[in-house]
């Protein structure tokens, strides 16, 4: 399984939906996955991955990891598995 | 000042996973403990507890739930459903501002401490999940009731070891009768038995090994428990307005700090307790016709206990009944108390008083009617919850049939 299927079937248990219905281009605010939700899913990938994502929930705009849709946190994990695994 | 009454009560410990269940086996004289199964048992020099068996979290709770409830929450949210729905109350509008929880509790979560701890000091993990604090948390139990029954008043858990339900109840008790509230959800929960919870206790060395024998010359320490009891305290004539079914009054509460050790207890303490409860109530000690006692099954308490019973009763001590359910069901410790009213309530209600189980001899130190190994019918019309905690901070209970 490749990192954004794997993204993608994380993202859709917490927002308990089929990795079907959750497309690239969902924001997590449309998925219905609020800010304890983020920081379950953020643990779940960290775990998945073996890597440390730079997440700060007390002001998740400072943070520099873009969560501000699927792609953009797909992207972010991909570009964190290279560099955490090389 | 207003009146209290009972309206609701639900259980879960290793006697039964509702009243009926748990009533029934006190009233056999049935033992719940057993050998205890979980990871790491193995390295444990105490093996058995009264813990909650054949009882699956996933059949009654889903993922997202479990993720946030240690197995505390989930024994007091269990309890608290049968509680609720026996009392058929339901908080909406003034009166849930006017409702609070107040839960007894001592480990909080400490089954996900222990697995938590295990994670990064035993596996090297670098990283736990982000729910630990919210499940570990000890109001998170009372935190959960008032966001499932919607209560908006007062909430909070108080943390007296072993009395903790006691000062939870009896807290409960004053926010009613003062006026303050109009209804309380409360009693408490506890659920320590993993390997870091067990093996703490084993420190202290007064823990048996084989099983709980209260007030028995042969008795050889404490065995822990797990679980919880819930109840609602409701002011006595919202209750009757709403015809709901009463299950006893709750007539007084005192508590007592023995100023003097941390872990053995005092004569004094416990007798100032009994007798504060007793002048809160307004009863002569001669209508008592059964105390619960806290009767750990430990050399210490439960001679300490016998004598501060004789010294507040004198003669009419030899005419009480007294006994330990603990011999059944263990000792919850923050949850204990509240199980045990579930004694009291039978007492009132059923007259019938459970037995002292695993009695074997007598103890001339212990030398008070104990209701040995079976249960008895007898008709009682006031009963006391003692419970003396570690810390030598005393809380007793006293209730009436109506």
């Amino acid at each position: 399984m490749d990192i954004k299927d794997k993204v993608i079937e994380i993202i859709a248990e917490q927002a308990v939906l089929e990795p079907s219905d959750v497309t690239m281009d969902s924001t997590l605010e449309d998925l219905g996955i609020d800010s304890l939700g983020l920081v379950e899913s953020i643990f779940a990938i960290e775990e998945a991955f073996d890597i440390s994502v730079p997440f700060n929930a007390n002001d998740p705009q400072e943070s520099d990891f873009d969560i501000s849709s699927v792609a953009s946190i797909v992207a972010g994990i991909e570009k964190l598995v290279q560099e955490q695994k090389s | 000042m207003k009146r209290v009454v009972i309206t609701g009560a639900g259980t879960i410990n290793s006697l039964g996973q509702n009243v009926p269940d748990t009533l029934e086996a006190m009233r056999e004289g049935r033992c719940g403990i057993s050998e205890l199964e979980f990871r790491d048992v193995d390295r444990l020099a105490i093996k058995i507890g009264g813990q909650v068996k054949g009882y699956d979290p996933e059949a009654v709770f889903n993922r997202q739930q479990l993720v946030l409830y240690d197995r505390f929450t989930q024994f007091t949210l269990l309890a608290a459903r049968e509680a609720m729905a026996q009392s058929g109350i339901v908080f909406a509008g003034d009166l849930a501002v006017k409702s609070g929880v107040v839960l007894g509790n001592s480990g909080g979560g400490l089954t996900t401490q222990d697995e938590n701890y295990r994670a990064v000091y035993e596996e090297g993990k670098n990283r736990v999940h982000p729910f630990v604090v919210p499940k570990l948390m000890n109001n998170a139990a009372a935190s959960h009731l008032s966001m499932e029954f919607n209560v908006k008043g007062p909430s909070f858990t108080v943390a007296t070891a072993c009395a903790s339900s006691n000062h939870a109840m009896g807290q409960a008790f004053h926010m009613v009768r003062s006026g303050m509230c109009t209804a309380m959800i409360t009693g408490g929960s506890e659920s320590m038995l993993c390997f870091g919870g067990v093996k703490a206790w084993e420190g202290l060395r007064v823990m048996s090994k084989d099983a709980c024998r209260p007030f028995s010359a042969t008795r050889n320490g404490m065995v822990q428990g797990e679980g919880a009891g819930i109840f609602i305290f409701e002011e006595y004539e919202h209750a009757k307005a709403r015809g709901a079914e009463i299950l006893a009054e709750v007539i007084g509460f005192a508590m007592s700090s023995d100023a003097s050790d941390i872990v053995m207890p005092s004569k004094q303490g416990a007798a100032r307790a009994i007798a504060g409860a007793l002048k809160d109530a307004g009863v002569k000690p001669s209508e008592v016709g059964y105390i619960n006692a806290h009767g750990t099954g430990t050399a210490a308490n439960d001679k300490t206990e016998c004598a501060a019973v004789a010294d507040v009763f004198g003669r009419h001590a030899d005419k009480l009944m007294i006994s330990s359910t603990k011999s059944m069901h263990g000792h919850l410790i923050g949850g204990t108390g509240a199980v045990e009213l579930l004694a009291c309530v039978m007492a009132l209600r059923d007259g019938v008083i459970a037995p002292t189980i695993n009695y074997e001899e007598p103890d001339p130190e212990c030398a008070l009617d104990v209701v040995p190994n079976e249960a008895r019918e007898a008709n009682v019309d006031v009963v006391l919850s003692n419970a003396f905690a570690f810390g030598g901070l005393n809380a007793v209970l006293a209730l009436r049939k109506l």
